[in-house]
């Protein structure tokens, strides 16, 4: 056990891991994001909170954090690189552990280009390797990135991010590989709309036996409508979505059904591949449906460890 | 080399306002290469301000002349008399040579009329790439030879981000990646290898996040600058 949180504890468990994404409002009204998070209470193992999602100003990861803990419930907080130097990445760890985080999730984040402050510096300091590393030698080694000692000892869970639709694909499993020697124990992937691929993915990534260093949460997204299935095709970085798909959500009488049947079927297929632990499912402007996702995809009710 | 290009005419015509002796000094190096800031874009410039003053009734004479590099001392003196004569010189150098000529010409008024862009060349005729941030402390021999710091957007170390697809880099598609280009640079000789282990992070120190740096050689150092 790392941090003991209920994330770990379930996935550990060797049950099917299921966590909900959350993203904060662009203001520090939360009381959506709370209605948001009590309506999933008990169908996902933690929620994972989003970091400036695509570089726009939002309430904190950490902040909302807090709010969920006074709730009740588990986060899972982001930390991207793009915003904050080693300073402020190791001292807002340590804020969140004080605040009773367990589980941290690191990555790159998405350019500045694409938000609201297209203007601002990129800070990228250290990447995404080098904060899991940094992150794992605070906590294993009771270092900082600098070298100097903390005054008294951490625990954290933490994850990464994964693309098995990045570029170049023959690189993205020896990237996995060293995410896993960086510190992760968990992993996020990319929405899966191509599901051929990220099995392609998965069969590398079982020939090297990562499947058994660390916990692969494939990634799902409802689709709303066409429109949001050609958006995320053309303009989200990192996103596949496949012809094919899309046909189908064209041939449907009713879209948003059609998108629900969709994700259903995605998380079905998931539980069937060797060396997936569970599911994040990323509902963003759409979490109501989250509990209707879980409980048709037979992931309901949730473990109570 | 350093590229550069020539700011808008409306901001140059806006900043000569005050002065009627104008001087417009081309720089013979970089940025006559990279077509911003020669003779011949001088005398260009030169004319377009005499032009507009006409056409604004606002009385000037301008003069386009140009120096081997203005940023050596050695250099500018060859025409200090001569830049004494006027109210204002528009230097058509880098931010490097606009510098170089106040710290050694004080009594001098000198405006930038470029923006100082990057180090890098030209790819195609016309097309000038940003290859160097002079970050103080090359990793080009991990890379062999495609500077992450400068052409990845996002200055990585550890290999492509997840939203590199097709060879471009996720915040256009008429960047390439990279991470892309060096992996498969490295796979080409073999040594794929080298991406596999963790890259610590960088020491900035030795960047300009360590303030603005200066170079001394004591071995070339004269004895009247010691
Ligand atoms: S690693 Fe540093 S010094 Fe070398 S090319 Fe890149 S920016 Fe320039
Ligand atoms: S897509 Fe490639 S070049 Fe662009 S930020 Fe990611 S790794 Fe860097």
């Amino acid at each position: 056990m790392k941090a003991g949180s209920n994330l770990e504890k379930v996935i550990n468990s060797g049950q099917f891991a299921v966590t909900g994404e959350l993203g904060p409002p662009k203001s520090a009204d939360v009381s959506m994001i709370k209605e948001h998070a009590e309506a999933m209470r008990n169908y996902v193992d933690a929620f994972n909170i989003t970091d400036n999602q695509t570089a726009i100003v939002r309430t904190s990861s950490i902040g909302v954090a807090g709010v969920l803990l006074q709730m009740g419930l588990e986060p899972v907080v982001q930390m991207t690189v793009r915003d904050r130097n080693r300073i402020a990445l190791q001292g807002d760890l340590l804020g969140a552990v004080a605040l009773g985080v367990k589980n941290v999730l690191c990555l790159s984040g998405d350019h500045q280009k694409f938000g609201n402050e297209p203007g601002a510096k990129g800070v990228y300091d250290i990447d995404s390797m080098q904060l899991l590393k940094g992150f794992k030698d605070i906590r294993d080694e009771g270092k900082f990135i600098g070298g100097d000692e903390l005054e008294a000892p951490l625990s954290v869970y933490l994850g990464a991010v994964a693309n098995p639709f990045a570029d170049p694909f023959e690189y993205r499993v020896d990237r996995l590989e060293k995410k896993v020697e960086a510190g992760a124990s968990f992993i996020q992937t990319q929405c899966i709309f191509d599901i051929d691929r990220f099995k392609r993915w998965m069969e590398l990534v079982r020939e090297r036996g990562l499947h058994k260093k660390v916990a692969i949460l494939g990634g799902v997204t409802p689709i709303k409508s066409l429109g949001a299935a050609r958006y995320m095709k053309n303009y989200v970085s990192g996103i596949t979505v496949p012809d094919e798909l899309i046909e189908r959500l064209q041939g449907a009488e009713k879209k948003k059904e059609e998108g629900l049947n969709i994700c259903i079927e995605t998380i079905q297929q998931l539980k069937e591949i060797e060396g997936v632990a569970g599911v994040h499912i990323m509902a963003i402007a759409w979490e109501e449906v989250v509990p209707e996702i879980v409980e048709r995809a037979g992931l309901y009710p949730r473990p109570k460890l | 080399m350093i590229t550069a290009e020539r700011k808008p005419l409306e901001e140059i015509f806006e900043m000569l306002v005050p002065y009627r002796r104008i001087a417009v000094l081309g720089c013979g190096t970089c940025v006559t290469v990279c077509m911003a800031g020669g003779q011949k874009e001088a005398e260009e410039l030169a004319a377009a301000i005499s032009i507009h003053r006409k056409k604004e009734k606002q009385e000037a004479s301008v003069e386009a002349f140009t120096i081997e590099r203005q940023c050596e001392f050695e250099m500018i003196d060859q025409v200090a008399e001569r830049l004494k004569g006027f109210d204002v010189i528009l230097s058509l150098a880098c931010g490097v040579g606009v510098q170089t000529l106040v710290e050694h010409l004080p009594e001098l008024i000198v405006l930038p009329g470029l923006n100082t862009k990057s180090m890098g060349y030209p790819v195609e005729q016309g097309v000038w790439v940003e290859r160097c941030l002079g970050c103080g402390d090359c990793v080009l021999h991990l890379t062999q030879g495609i500077c992450p710091i400068t052409r990845c957007a996002k200055s990585l170390l550890n290999g492509p981000c997840g939203g590199s697809a097709e060879g471009k880099c996720e915040i256009s598609k008429d960047t390439e990646c990279a991470w892309h280009l060096i992996h498969d640079r490295l796979a080409k000789l073999g040594l794929l290898k080298v991406l596999d282990e963790i890259q610590p992070p960088k020491d900035w120190s030795s960047s300009h996040h360590g303030g603005p740096r200066t170079i001394v050689r004591e071995d070339v150092r004269l004895e009247s600058g010691k």
